[in-house]
């Protein structure tokens, strides 16, 4: 496995673009903390973005884990490069000959989309944690670490998406295409939503179904956090609205990517497979 | 002698078309094997096939007697297939390295192999900056890497020009020459002739001839002949039951012989029947002309 994961290290540390493109994303995991130097003080108004709690355990894990997610499209094009490059270098079939077996080759591309998962949540603990320490009103042990279920959910999001990134650089082989398919599927995924909205069902049932989608159920892991923040509450509750939402992370919400994830990385194998190069 | 690959019935239909055709063969240890064929005719397809990176519509093969799987007998074979594949932005040196992270073998041996091919100079060198000829004694070197006991060569001088096909064929003759077998796919009948013991020939996929290439030239050979009396030595050779065949094209006469024959006997006889030659050559039928002959009467 580490044999594997060498393999890919090598590949891709030694790929300018990718080295950068890696780089800089965990360099912007890193700069959320930014986030608490923004500051406004001009005269009477004076605004602390890090005092309007948002750096509260254990609300940050929610907070940080939702933006973060964001960055994952940097990787994104990492992956789909990483994955494409390799049928137009035609690098895959001398891999083959050289004595990969191609279970090995898709092994060593998904240990990779695990690292780089597995890195960003370390990542984006390390960083909230350390925000949460120095910003938080609460601090105790048992309030720190609650609902770390979020980082789970990171995790599995970013895991799946990757896999998704994977599947389409091993279906399409051209990176600029394989991101186009992706934007596209996205957009495939907002018409569906339209089209069952609008002619079959009411709102709940389409949210329902709309679960089973890869790209929807990987977006609803994460619900948005803003609504959850003390101020905005407030804010609402005074305009007599009243924000009623499920917040939480879900066991079937897991198993649904989780179960997409593994798709996506059987059918890599199965195309590579059914594929002569 | 033990056996390295058996191919047996082997067959790959793309679509309509059938690339490769009920072909068996096996390679033996310590010989060098050449692949002809004109092109198309399936002799990357079946070294796709044997390299697990083509899926076989039918038949089989089995490396090392089928003690291992494909990818694992892999890692003690070096291929080369068409064209040299490495990754562009990375060195020699750093290319190199991984295929040995690949094939599971120590790195040590890379200078080794970088100074058998002449690229020890080139080594830290991105590979997009070779040349062609470059890459291809590039991928000679990472195919030698595991000290193979087998070197499998896809047309390794295609595009390159004569400096290169030198430095191609004496890399071979130099690895040929240490005991290491060799499969050698080509379609350059003098290159096979020059370094290959054994030939195995493929047309549209099907086998035609496979053993030593001398039992494929065991023919009496033919004699090139130039005169003043044409019609006479015609004549002469027509009655003459030692031909088989006789031909004339641009003033010299060619004439197949059936049974063995002396050039001196045949001058002599040609002598007393009063015809003086200005020219006068016997020779056995090279590579080229016996594959010819043989992908042509199997046309037919």
């Amino acid at each position: 496995m580490l044999r594997l994961l060498h393999i890919e290290f090598i590949k891709l540390w030694n790929n300018r673009s990718s080295k950068i493109l890696i780089i800089s994303y965990f360099v912007l995991l890193t700069s959320i903390a930014l986030v608490a130097a923004i500051k406004f003080d001009i005269g009477p108004i004076k605004f602390h973005l890090a005092e309007q709690g948002i750096f509260n355990f254990p609300y940050i894990w929610h907070f940080n884990t939702f933006i973060t997610a964001f960055f994952k499209l940097f990787l994104a094009i990492v992956i789909v490069s990483m994955m494409a490059n390799e049928y137009s270098n035609k690098t895959i079939k001398q891999n083959l000959i050289d004595g990969l077996s191609k279970k090995e080759f898709i092994l060593s591309k998904f240990l990779t989309v695990v690292s780089f998962s597995l890195i960003s949540t370390f990542f984006v603990f390390s960083v909230s944690l350390i925000l949460g320490l120095i910003y938080s009103d609460y601090n105790e042990l048992s309030i720190i670490f609650s609902d770390m279920e979020f980082l789970l959910a990171y995790f599995v999001k970013l895991m799946g998406f990757f896999a998704f990134c994977l599947f389409l650089g091993i279906l399409v082989k051209r990176s600029a295409f394989a991101l186009g398919f992706l934007i596209l599927w996205q957009v495939f995924e907002g018409f569906v939503r339209g089209m069952i909205r609008w002619k079959l069902f009411d709102g709940e049932t389409t949210d329902f179904i709309m679960g089973f989608f890869p790209l929807n159920a990987m977006w609803k892991l994460i619900d948005e956090p803003f609504t959850r923040l003390g101020a905005v509450q407030s804010v609402a509750d005074q305009i007599g609205e009243k924000f009623d939402m499920d917040y939480g992370v879900h066991g079937y919400e897991i198993l649904i990517v989780l179960a997409w994830t593994s798709l996506f990385i059987y059918f890599s194998y199965a195309l590579l497979k059914k594929r002569d190069l | 002698m033990s056996t390295i690959l058996t191919v047996s019935n082997l067959t790959k239909k793309f679509g309509y078309l059938t690339a490769v055709k009920d072909l068996s063969f096996t390679i033996e240890k310590g010989n060098v094997y050449g692949i002809l064929g004109p092109n198309g005719s399936g002799k990357s397809t079946t070294l796709g096939i044997v390299l697990n990176v083509v899926n076989r519509t039918s038949g089989d093969f089995s490396w090392f007697d089928g003690n291992m799987s494909t990818h694992e007998a892999l890692k003690k074979v070096g291929a080369i297939i068409e064209r040299p594949n490495f990754y562009p932005y990375m060195t020699a040196i750093q290319n190199l390295r991984l295929v040995c992270k690949i094939k599971e073998v120590p790195e040590d041996k890379i200078e080794e192999k970088l100074e058998l091919v002449g690229l020890l100079n080139r080594k830290n060198s991105k590979f997009r900056t070779y040349s062609l000829g470059m890459k291809q004694r590039l991928a000679i070197a990472s195919a030698l890497l595991n000290d193979p006991e087998i070197l499998i060569l896809d047309e390794p001088t295609n595009g390159l020009d004569p400096q290169g096909i030198h430095q191609i064929r004496e890399i071979i003759k130099k690895v040929a020459s240490q005991g290491t077998t060799i499969l050698l796919a080509s379609h350059l009948l003098d290159e096979v002739e020059k370094v290959c013991s054994h030939v195995v020939i493929l047309r549209k996929g099907q086998k035609l001839y496979a053993g030593r290439v001398d039992d494929m030239m065991a023919s009496h050979g033919f004699f090139e002949l130039q005169t003043t009396h044409t019609e006479a030595l015609l004549q002469f050779l027509k009655n003459n039951n030692g031909f088989s065949k006789v031909t004339q094209e641009n003033g010299l006469i060619t004439a197949f012989l059936n049974k063995e024959m002396d050039a001196e006997v045949l001058n002599r006889s040609l002598m007393e029947a009063g015809i003086v030659l200005s020219h006068l050559v016997k020779r056995k039928a090279s590579l080229e002309e016996q594959f010819l002959t043989l992908t042509n009467s199997q046309a037919n």
